[in-house]
């Protein structure tokens, strides 16, 4: 059993926006305090310390930051480096991005620096997704407030040069894939380009570049002022650490909180959102990591604890923390087709097996949802995801396959039933028909 | 170099080889659709995926993957990729079956049926049975011209168009629009194409969603007779196939030649093949009372004998034309000679090479390929886009690897690729000579300047001096020096330098072309229809060709002749090589091969040639120029004379250079009775001009 979050360890000390959200606010929480004492530390420390911390992204993949800071080259070739910050948060049920950028900029603004002095970018672009109209607004002052301070320009008091830009997206989807990010960012449809050459290597312009989640970034002047063993000591071995959650759906109080990793699901929900609506008998299943992993049943999920690796148990993941709960009130097989039609629409087109695989594959859903399909096609549509899977250039095809992968795997009987429910209509129909034509 | 195993064998690749390539090379086949060699790597289509051990559980691209990105085996052992483990084979499977899905199926009625990437691909690779169930997706066809139809219902998005266009046309007409399922190639607003090198993207195409437009419905590819051959519409001699049914030509393919046209062709050498078919010749025509007459060979000829016979020696001429092969204009020459006379000429427009002044004075030293190498580009009063379309293409390919300083003196017009105008005429020549044009620095710095001199410059009074000047130019800036030789003649014309290096050109007290239309009492046009008929004075006037076009209009008797399909026949390229054509079919009616009409002439003039085939001519031809007999080589000139040349400049005029191609479409008898080329002219004609941005 692990430890609920008190207080006095929450980094997002006002993600509600109860309290002042200028830089004068920021600062008498904790915030922009020895920035400049960090920096002094040298980047070698920096980065071993977000090593030791145990932080992995926080955009969904998972991926150690601390690891991700180090593969960029320790000295120029004379290419500038820059870091990128993807704020381009549009995975559905996810708003956790939202309410940093909203509320607690100065978060991400200070991490912006410190993590461009550990990866020696002068330069951090914050590529913000088209619909966050007022959380630009938000991000931008706080950036203006730091340039008027000077905490961020040439000769700041930080002691590294600095330069911080806000990129509004228009609003895809694929954009927040980071090589589409970057795409993007250099002005070109937003398409996921081949890897390798990874950013670390050939990103922005061709420059060494760092691709981190606003989260990742925000989080990482807190950990460095309290030392990574702080840090550490929240969550299980290889899932360190405090989160932003965002439970949605069916429960009684959905909202966005900070928690403790690997708390159990059952105790994440009773204490922050007050129960599932109906109680717990009503619960049906859990989408734990926003739309593109698989949706675990309620048996499974209600003492898993809420992780990477706990979910990954689950053959489903944590991806971004956004909880979608479900009650038995939900259509399960139509909660998947929506998030297939999601996919379909989103797919940039690049590639074969996503282009022509999410139309299929949201196609048949379509008919599964009625019920109007045989048998069989369930068996096909689960091989028709395996075909997508992994077969892509960018994780978008995974991210498709998978949540119908989930539905299948859990829900067959449902998905069966509705079919035989559809054939008996079907038939007693045309029987109907036979009759009153005789 | 790097090793690598491939399905268990290993072996040794260069380090930028990808995996595909590598693979290829250990004999494992890997399907593709979206790879090119000649393109940038999309790794869209997903088609070439291979499995590499070690890596993660699932197949990677292999034409996105380089040998380099893999990493040895723990104890340093090679890589290793597998094409045919069950995975693989799965992948691809899956792969072709995605392909297929929204793909319409309908082989039957498709042009590209028979030579499809798709069909053959879904034959190696693909499953027997379908298991999509929905409606297909369903494509508007797109406009994007008279030459390439679109299909698009065929398309499967793997953007080679779009990269040709971008890359080696070097313009973004054609566009993916549109995310997901719902993406488009167009040209957005359905404006048609405007490139000069469109139709290879036919060619691209790996499915039937861009097919020929003019040869839809027309024939399939197993029906009809490949025979290579050579282009003509322009000096740089590509490499083409020439696909017939029967005598008539289809169409009209490119082949591979890395020295030339790599495997691109222009539109005019793609789709001139209508103009074959069209205002032939296919009788001899006497001109009786005024109005020219179908006559027999033998009436024909006897009318050319009592012309000649009534004529001084001196005074008969002959014009050979742009598109006359070497053989012909031998023996035309040879039959003038036994005539006594030493009028010949084979510089219609006038142009001021002499092939006395050495090889190198005349022809493209440095090689269509020696343009990849050239680290500074001067263009003289040429527009290679529109004289030399694949040339251009490779001195856009040559700007794209970068560094590499263009310079125009000339009209100033889209070349495809940005350049420095440095101005109109012979002025800004001079600029460039006396070193105070910025220009000059960069010339004399490049280690391979090449000076690119087009007939624009040539073909006018002080065409001489402009030559000697751009001579000298070279000479200063270190143009011709050891290996390199950076002084290149651009030529328009298919014929050029294979008269020039015959000489046909007037000896001692021999008249000019320019004045053989004025004073010559009988005038043999030999295909010669690019002169200004309007000044012609000029007596009995007999014409060999093989359309009704300007010469035949102006001439008393009408030889009807073979077009470069329908004879065997030597051509010598602009970089001075020898290629020959081949016959794909046989010339209509009563048309015979031009020097078999010559032969058969001069029995009748009293003079019998001394070849009674072709393969004699050629013998006697090699005796007299052993070059032509070296097909497909240059034989390198002598750069020295470049320095003689410009050691003694005359003065130039002030007036500007232009470009002899004024239409694109229309520069030779061919081309002007044809329809498609009739309306690409139009439509370039009256292309509005894109509002400045």
């Amino acid at each position: 059993m692990t430890a609920m979050l008190e207080d006095k360890d929450r980094i997002f000390t006002n993600i509600y926006g109860r309290h002042d959200m200028s830089l004068k606010g920021a600062m008498s929480r904790g915030h922009w305090d020895g920035t400049g004492e960090i920096i002094a530390k040298g980047r070698d420390w920096i980065i071993n310390e977000m090593k030791a911390s145990g932080l992995r992204g926080r955009g969904g993949a998972g991926f150690p930051t601390g690891l991700k800071w180090s593969f960029m080259p320790k000295e120029s070739d004379g290419r500038p480096h820059y870091l990128v910050v993807n704020a381009d948060e549009s995975e559905p049920g996810t708003c956790k991005d939202r309410e940093i950028l909203r509320h607690d900029p100065h978060t991400l603004v200070e991490g912006c620096v410190i993590a461009a002095f550990a990866m020696g970018a002068h330069t951090a672009y914050i590529y913000v997704r088209g619909e966050f109209m007022r959380e630009r607004e938000a991000l931008q002052r706080a950036i203006d407030e730091c340039y008027d301070a000077g905490l961020l320009g040439k000769n700041n008091k930080c002691g590294w040069d600095m330069d911080v830009f806000v990129h509004h997206g228009a609003g895809a989807y694929i954009c927040g894939e980071e090589t589409a990010l970057l795409e993007s960012l250099e002005g070109k449809k937003g398409q996921p380009r081949l890897k390798p050459p990874f950013p670390a290597n050939m990103g922005l312009y061709g420059c060494p570049t760092t691709v981190n989640n606003v989260e990742s970034i925000a989080v990482a002047p807190t950990i460095l002022r309290r030392g990574a063993g702080w840090f550490a000591s929240f969550g299980r071995e290889n899932n360190k650490g405090t989160k932003l959650f965002c439970v949605s759906g069916h429960v009684n109080a959905p909202a966005t909180f900070e928690e403790a990793m690997s708390v159990p699901f059952k105790e994440l929900i009773d204490k922050h959102c007050g129960g599932i609506r109906g109680g717990w008998d009503n619960l049906l299943a859990v989408i734990p990591g926003g739309s593109s992993v698989p949706v675990v049943p309620a048996q499974q999920i209600i003492d898993a604890p809420m992780d990477f690796d706990g979910l990954r148990d689950l053959k489903s993941g944590l991806g971004t923390a956004a909880v979608i709960v479900m009650d038995k009130s939900t259509d399960i097989v139509k909660a998947i087709w929506r998030l297939s039609a999601f996919y379909k629409h989103e797919s940039c087109g690049q590639c074969t097996p996503c282009r022509e695989g999410t139309g299929w594959m949201m196609r048949v859903m379509d008919r599964m949802v009625k019920g109007n399909a045989q048998k069989r096609e369930i068996d096909m549509l689960f091989d028709v995801t395996k075909q997508i899977e992994g077969h892509t250039i960018c994780a978008l095809g995974d991210a498709a396959a998978w949540p119908i992968q989930g539905l299948i795997r859990h829900f067959r009987p449902e998905i069966e039933a509705r079919i035989d429910a559809y054939t008996r209509n079907a038939v007693q129909s045309r029987n109907v028909a036979l009759e009153a034509a005789e | 170099m790097a090793n690598i195993k491939v399905d268990g064998k290993e072996i040794e690749v260069p380090d930028h080889y990808t995996l595909l390539q590598a693979c290829e090379e250990a004999g494992a086949e890997v399907p593709r659709f979206c790879f090119h060699e000649r393109l940038s790597i999309a790794g869209n289509c997903r088609m070439c995926l291979v499995e590499v051990k070690g890596g993660p559980p699932k197949p990677a691209a292999s034409c996105a993957m380089g040998v380099r990105d893999l990493r040895p085996g723990p104890n340093g052992e090679a890589p290793e990729v597998f094409t045919n483990t069950p995975m693989v084979k799965k992948a691809r499977e899956g792969v072709m079956e995605f392909l297929l899905i929204n793909h319409p199926l309908d082989c039957p009625i498709c042009d590209q049926g028979g030579e499809c990437d798709l069909q053959d691909q879904a034959m190696a690779f693909g499953m027997d049975n379908s298991r999509f169930h929905e409606n297909k997706r369903a494509v508007e066809d797109k406009y994007i011209g008279p030459l390439v139809k679109t299909i698009m219902n065929r398309c499967i998005h793997c953007t080679r168009c779009v990269r040709f266009t971008t890359e080696v046309a070097g313009i973004s007409e054609l566009g993916l629009i549109g995310r997901g399922e719902d993406a488009e190639i167009t040209t957005y607003l359905e404006h048609a194409m405007t490139s000069e090198l469109q139709g290879n993207v036919i060619d691209l195409c790996p499915v039937g969603a861009l097919t020929s437009r003019p040869y839809a419905f027309q024939a399939r590819p197993w029906e009809l007779g490949k025979t290579e051959s050579i282009d003509v519409m322009d000096a740089c001699g590509s490499a083409i196939r020439v696909d017939t049914r029967g005598r008539e030509v289809m169409r009209i393919m490119p082949r591979v030649n890395e020295a030339i046209n790599e495997e691109w062709i222009s539109d005019k050498t793609r789709f001139v093949w209508d103009g074959l078919r069209t205002q032939r010749l296919d009788r001899p025509y006497v001109k009786v009372d005024g109005r020219l007459q179908p006559a027999s060979w033998p009436q024909a000829f006897a009318a050319i004998a009592d012309a000649v016979k009534a004529a001084t020696p001196e005074k008969i001429g002959a014009i050979a034309g742009d598109l006359a092969t070497a053989e012909e204009m031998f023996a035309l020459k040879t039959l003038l000679a036994s005539l006594g006379s030493q009028s010949v000429d084979c510089r219609q427009d006038g142009a001021a090479l002499d092939p006395s002044k050495g090889r190198a004075s005349y022809i493209f030293n440095p090689g269509i390929e020696g343009i990849e190498e050239a680290d500074a580009i001067l263009i003289i009063g040429a527009n290679p886009r529109y004289e030399a379309s694949v040339l251009n293409a490779r001195i856009r390919k040559r700007w794209r690897m970068g560094d590499l300083p263009i310079g125009v003196i000339g009209e100033q017009v889209d070349l495809r690729y940005p350049y420095e105008y440095l101005g109109a005429g012979p002025e800004s020549l001079s600029a460039v000579i006396d070193g105070s044009d910025k220009f000059a620095a960069k010339l004399k710095r490049a280690k391979k300047p090449l000076i690119i001199i087009g007939q624009g410059a040539l073909a006018r009074g002080d065409g001489a001096a402009v030559l000697a000047q751009a001579a000298a130019l070279a000479d200063s800036v270190k143009a011709v020096s050891g290996e390199w030789n950076g002084f290149a003649v651009l030529h328009t014309a298919a014929s050029r330098v294979g008269g020039l290096d015959l000489g046909f050109v007037p000896g001692k007290g021999g008249m000019d072309a320019k004045a053989m239309l004025t004073d010559a009492d009988v005038l043999f046009l030999l295909g010669a229809d690019e002169l200004d008929f309007t000044r012609k004075t000029a007596g009995f006037t007999v014409y060999i060709g093989s359309h009704g076009d300007n010469g035949a209009h102006h001439a008393d008797v009408i030889l009807p002749a073979a077009t470069y399909t329908e004879k065997f026949g030597t051509y010598v390229n602009t970089e001075g090589r020898v290629q020959a054509t081949n016959r794909a079919g046989f010339a209509p009616g009563e048309a015979r091969d031009d020097w078999a009409i010559l032969r058969a002439l001069s029995e009748v003039l009293g003079h019998k040639l001394p070849f009674d085939s072709l393969p004699a001519l050629r013998a006697s031809l090699y005796e007299e120029f052993p070059h032509f007999a070296a097909i497909d080589t240059v034989e390198q000139a002598d750069g020295s004379v470049i320095a003689k040349l410009g050691a003694k400049p005359g003065k130039m005029n002030k007036a500007a250079f232009a470009s002899p191609v004024k239409d694109f479409y229309l520069t030779n008898p061919i081309a002007r009775a044809s329809a498609v080329m009739a309306e690409c002219s139009q439509l370039a004609k009256n292309a509005t001009p894109v509002a400045a941005e």
